[in-house]
C-alpha cells in the first residue's frame, strides 16, 4: 500500500516544490531589480561580464550559425527544387532563422555555455562563503555578483542571436549560391521581398531578449539557491540547462503566438 | 578606473552586434515604401480579393511600386476594399487597372496594375476603378465542373431516353 | 569588567533547526578589548561569532552592540553595524575571482570614494602589515592556506574597523607568522580602540594577548576568567584545555547517543 502511495505523494512533494522555486524565482526577480542601480552606476561591473557571457559565446555562436544556416541551405533546396521555386531559398533560408532558429539555438548555445558557467560560480562562491562574507562586509551579493551578470545576459543575448542570424545566412549563401550555383541576386532579392524590418527582424530580436532575460535569471538563481557543496552546485548547474531548454521552448511557442 | 583589454573586447562585441543588426536590417529585411521614401495611398474595390494578405506587394509590369496597408469589407456595396500605399516615384493615369495574380501556382497573392492611357494622373486617396478580382481556385473548378456536367447532360439523355 | 560594555550576549539560546547549540548563555565584551573564546570543536564558537555579526539571529535572548539588539535591527541598521565591522572567517572566504590586491582593496571600494592611488596606499600598508608584500599580483588559488588567512585578516582590518571578529586566526600559521598576528591583533586593539572577539585553539599564545577568557562546553559557558584567573584555575575544564589533555571533563567525541559497540551491533558484550 505505500509502496503504491509513494509515486503519488512524490508527485505531490515535486509539485509543491516546484511551486514554492517559482515563488521564490519571482521574488529573486524583484530583488535583482530592486539592486539594479550599481549594475548601472559601476557599468564596469556589468561590462566585465559581457566579457564572459557575451564575448567568450562568440566562437561557439559564430560556428553554430555558420553551419545550421549551411543545413537550411542544403535541406531547404532539396525541398523548394521539387516545386521548383528554390528560387525562394534566401527567403527561407532568413524567414526561419529570424523567427525561430537564430532567436532559439542562440539561447540554448548561451544556456549551456555561459548559463552553466554562470550557476557554477556563483554556487562555488556560495560554498566558500564568499558571499556570507560579502554581505558580512555590509555589500550587498545581489546588488554586487547577481544583478552584474543578469544584464550582462540580457545584454548579450539580443547581440549573439543577431551575430548567429547573420552567420546564418551567410551559410545560407555559401550553399545555395557558391555550392548549388543558384543566382545571386534572386537569393538576396526573394530574401529582401519576404523579409519585413518590423516583423520578422525586430519581434526576433524582442523574442531573444526575453530568453536572454529567462536564461540567466533561471541561470543566477540556480545559482544562488544551490545547496553548497559539490555535488549542490554540479546538479545546479545541470537543472540550469535542462530548465533553461524547458523555459526557452515554451517560451518561444507563448511568444510566437503573441507576435506572428 | 583604467582601460583594461576587457573593456576592448566588450567594445568590439557591441559592435559586432551593431553591424549584425545593421546587415539584418538594410540588407535581408526590405525596408518599406513607407519608413522610407514619400508615399501616396490609393484605394481598389474587388468583388473577391481571395488570398491577398497586408503587406502583399503591389507590382507593375513586375516592379516592385508598393504594399497593400489595408483591407477592408465595404458593407454598403458588399466589396473589399484595399488600401495601396505606393512610392511617391511612380505616378499611375486615372485609367489604371488594378488585378489581383498569384505568383506561381501556388505562390503569394499580389496585386498588378496596368497602366492605362489618360494623361491625368491618380492623386493620393483615389480610387482605381477597372479592377478584376482574384481567381479562386474552387470558383474555377466549380464552373469547369458544371461546364462539364451541361455539356455531359446534352448527349446523355439520347442513350438513355 | 562590566565597567562599559560594547558587545553584549544576554541568556541567548540558539538552535539549528531542532539541535540546540548555545543555550542561554551570557557574556560581555568591553569597549576596546579583546576576549578570546575557546571551547572544543564544534562546541558553536563560529555559531557565537554568526550571532554577533547577525548572520544568524538568536531565538531567544538578545545580542547587544552598543545597546542596539543585532536580531531587531532593520536592515539599514544591519548595514551600518556591518559597516563598521570586520571578520575573518575561518576558511578565509577570498574572493577566488580577484587578485591578492583586489580582495584587500575591495570593502574600501565598496565603501568609500578614495582615488585609485589612495586606496594602492592602503592596500599595501595591510598587506605589509600582515607580512605579505609583493603578493599583490597573485590569484587567491596560488595562495598557501596560511598566506590565505593572512590575505583574509588583511581585507577584515582595510577599513579600521571598531569591532573585529577573528575565528581562528592563527590556525595554519608557523611560530614566527604566529607571532606577528598575534602581535599585530593586539597593535589593533590598543592603536584604534577595536572591541574584538577572538575564536582560538592556541591557548598559550592568546593568553598572552587577550584580555578575557570564556570557555564555552556543552552550549554553556563552562569556565571564565582574566588570563591570570586561567593559568592558576583550579577549574578542570580549563585545566584540562590548558594543558591538552585528552581525558577529563571534556570529551573529543561528538555525542552520539550509542557507543561505538551499539553502533557495530556487537550488543552481547557490552550487557
Ligand atoms: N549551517 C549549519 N546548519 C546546521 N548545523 C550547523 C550549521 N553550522 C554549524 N552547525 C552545527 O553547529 C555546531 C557548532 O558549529 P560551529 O561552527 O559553531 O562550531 P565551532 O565551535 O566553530 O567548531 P570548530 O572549532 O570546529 O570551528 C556543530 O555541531 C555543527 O554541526
Ligand atoms: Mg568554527
Amino acid at each position: 500500500m505505500n509502496a503504491l502511495l509513494n509515486p503519488i505523494r512524490r508527485l505531490g512533494a515535486l509539485s509543491i516544490n516546484a511551486i514554492w522555486r517559482l515563488g521564490f524565482i519571482s521574488r529573486f526577480f524583484v530583488a535583482i531589480l530592486l539592486n539594479s542601480g550599481q549594475s548601472l552606476l559601476r557599468f564596469q561591473l556589468t561590462i566585465r561580464e559581457v566579457y564572459f557571457a557575451g564575448v567568450l559565446s562568440l566562437i561557439i555562436i559564430i560556428v553554430s550559425g555558420l553551419f545550421v544556416g549551411m543545413v537550411l541551405g542544403l535541406q531547404g533546396y532539396n525541398t523548394l527544387a521539387r516545386f521548383g521555386s528554390a528560387d525562394a531559398l534566401g527567403a527561407l533560408v532568413a524567414l526561419s532563422l529570424l523567427r525561430e532558429l537564430g532567436p532559439v539555438l542562440a539561447a540554448l548555445l548561451f544556456a549551456s555555455r555561459s548559463g552553466s558557467a554562470m550557476t557554477a560560480e556563483i554556487g562555488l562562491m556560495k560554498a566558500t562563503e564568499q558571499l556570507e562574507a560579502m554581505s558580512v562586509m555590509a555589500v550587498n551579493p545581489i546588488a554586487r555578483v547577481v544583478a552584474p551578470r543578469f544584464w550582462a545576459g540580457v545584454i548579450s543575448m539580443p547581440i549573439l542571436a543577431a551575430l548567429f542570424n547573420v552567420m546564418g545566412i551567410f551559410g545560407g549563401y555559401l550553399v545555395g549560391v557558391e555550392m548549388i550555383g543558384l543566382d545571386a541576386g534572386t537569393f538576396w532579392s526573394q530574401m529582401q521581398n519576404n523579409v519585413d524590418l518590423h516583423y520578422d527582424v525586430i519581434n526576433g530580436l524582442i523574442k531573444s531578449l526575453f530568453f536572454g532575460m529567462a536564461v540567466t535569471l533561471i541561470a543566477v538563481f540556480e545559482g544562488y539557491d544551490a545547496t553548497p557543496t559539490a555535488a549542490g552546485v554540479s546538479s545546479a548547474t545541470t537543472r540550469t540547462v535542462v530548465t533553461s531548454a524547458l523555459v526557452i521552448l515554451a517560451l518561444d511557442f507563448v511568444l510566437t503566438a503573441f507576435m506572428f | 578606473m583604467k582601460r583594461s583589454t576587457i573593456d576592448l573586447w566588450v567594445g568590439l562585441f557591441v559592435a559586432i552586434g551593431i553591424a549584425a543588426m545593421t546587415f539584418l536590417s538594410l540588407k535581408v529585411a526590405n525596408l518599406t515604401p513607407q519608413s522610407g521614401s514619400e508615399t501616396y495611398t490609393l484605394t481598389a474595390d474587388f468583388d473577391n480579393i481571395g488570398g491577398l494578405k497586408v503587406k502583399a506587394p503591389v507590382k507593375s509590369s513586375g516592379v516592385v511600386v508598393g504594399r497593400v496597408t489595408h483591407i477592408e469589407l465595404d458593407t454598403k456595396r458588399y466589396v473589399a476594399r484595399a488600401t495601396l500605399t505606393l512610392d511617391k516615384q511612380y505616378q499611375f493615369s486615372r485609367d489604371t487597372s488594378a488585378e489581383i495574380l498569384t505568383a506561381g501556382l501556388l505562390g503569394e497573392q499580389y496585386i498588378g496594375l496596368v497602366q492605362g492611357g489618360d494623361p491625368d494622373n491618380l492623386a493620393s486617396g483615389d480610387r482605381i476603378s477597372l479592377t478584376s478580382s482574384a481567381m479562386v481556385l474552387e470558383q474555377l473548378i466549380g464552373k469547369f465542373m458544371t461546364s462539364f456536367a451541361e455539356k455531359g447532360s446534352q448527349d446523355a439523355p439520347a442513350k438513355t431516353e | 569588567m562590566s565597567s562599559d560594555s560594547f558587545i553584549e550576549l544576554k541568556n541567548v539560546s540558539f538552535a539549528y533547526g531542532d539541535r540546540p547549540i548555545l543555550q542561554d548563555i551570557s557574556l560581555t565584551i568591553p569597549r576596546g578589548k579583546l576576549v578570546a573564546i575557546m571551547g572544543g570543536s564544534g562546541s558553536g564558537k563560529t555559531t557565537l561569532l554568526r550571532l554577533i555579526s547577525g548572520q544568524v539571529l538568536a531565538q531567544k535572548g538578545q545580542v547587544l552592540v552598543d545597546g542596539k539588539d543585532v536580531g531587531r535591527m532593520s536592515s539599514r541598521d544591519l548595514y551600518q553595524h556591518r559597516r563598521r565591522m570586520g571578520m575573518l572567517f575561518q576558511f578565509g572566504a577570498l574572493f577566488t575571482d580577484l587578485s591578492v590586491f583586489d580582495n584587500v582593496a575591495f570593502p574600501i571600494r565598496e565603501h568609500t570614494r578614495l582615488p585609485e592611488s589612495m586606496i594602492r596606499d592602503l592596500v599595501l600598508m595591510k598587506l605589509n602589515a600582515v607580512g605579505l608584500r609583493g603578493t599583490e599580483a597573485l590569484m587567491p588559488a596560488e595562495l598557501s592556506g596560511g598566506m590565505a588567512r593572512r590575505i583574509a585578516l588583511a581585507r577584515a582590518i582595510a577599513l579600521d574597523p571598531q569591532i573585529m571578529l577573528y575565528d581562528e586566526p592563527f590556525t595554519g600559521l608557523d611560530p614566527i607568522s604566529l607571532g606577528t598576528i598575534a602581535l599585530l591583533i593586539k597593535k589593533l586593539n590598543d592603536a584604534l580602540g577595536t572591541s574584538a572577539v577572538m575564536v582560538t585553539h592556541d591557548v598559550h599564545k592568546s593568553l598572552e594577548i587577550v584580555d578575557h577568557v570564556y570557555f564555552v562546553a556543552g552550549g554553556k559557558i563552562a569556565a571564565e576568567g582574566t588570563p591570570d584567573e586561567v593559568r592558576h584555575s583550579s577549574s578542570p575544564w580549563v585545566q584540562q584545555f590548558v594543558q591538552g589533555e585528552a581525558d577529563g571533563p571534556v570529551h573529543f567525541a561528538y555525542p552520539a547517543g550509542n557507543s561505538l559497540a551499539e553502533a557495530f551491533g556487537i550488543k552481547g558484550e557490552t550487557a
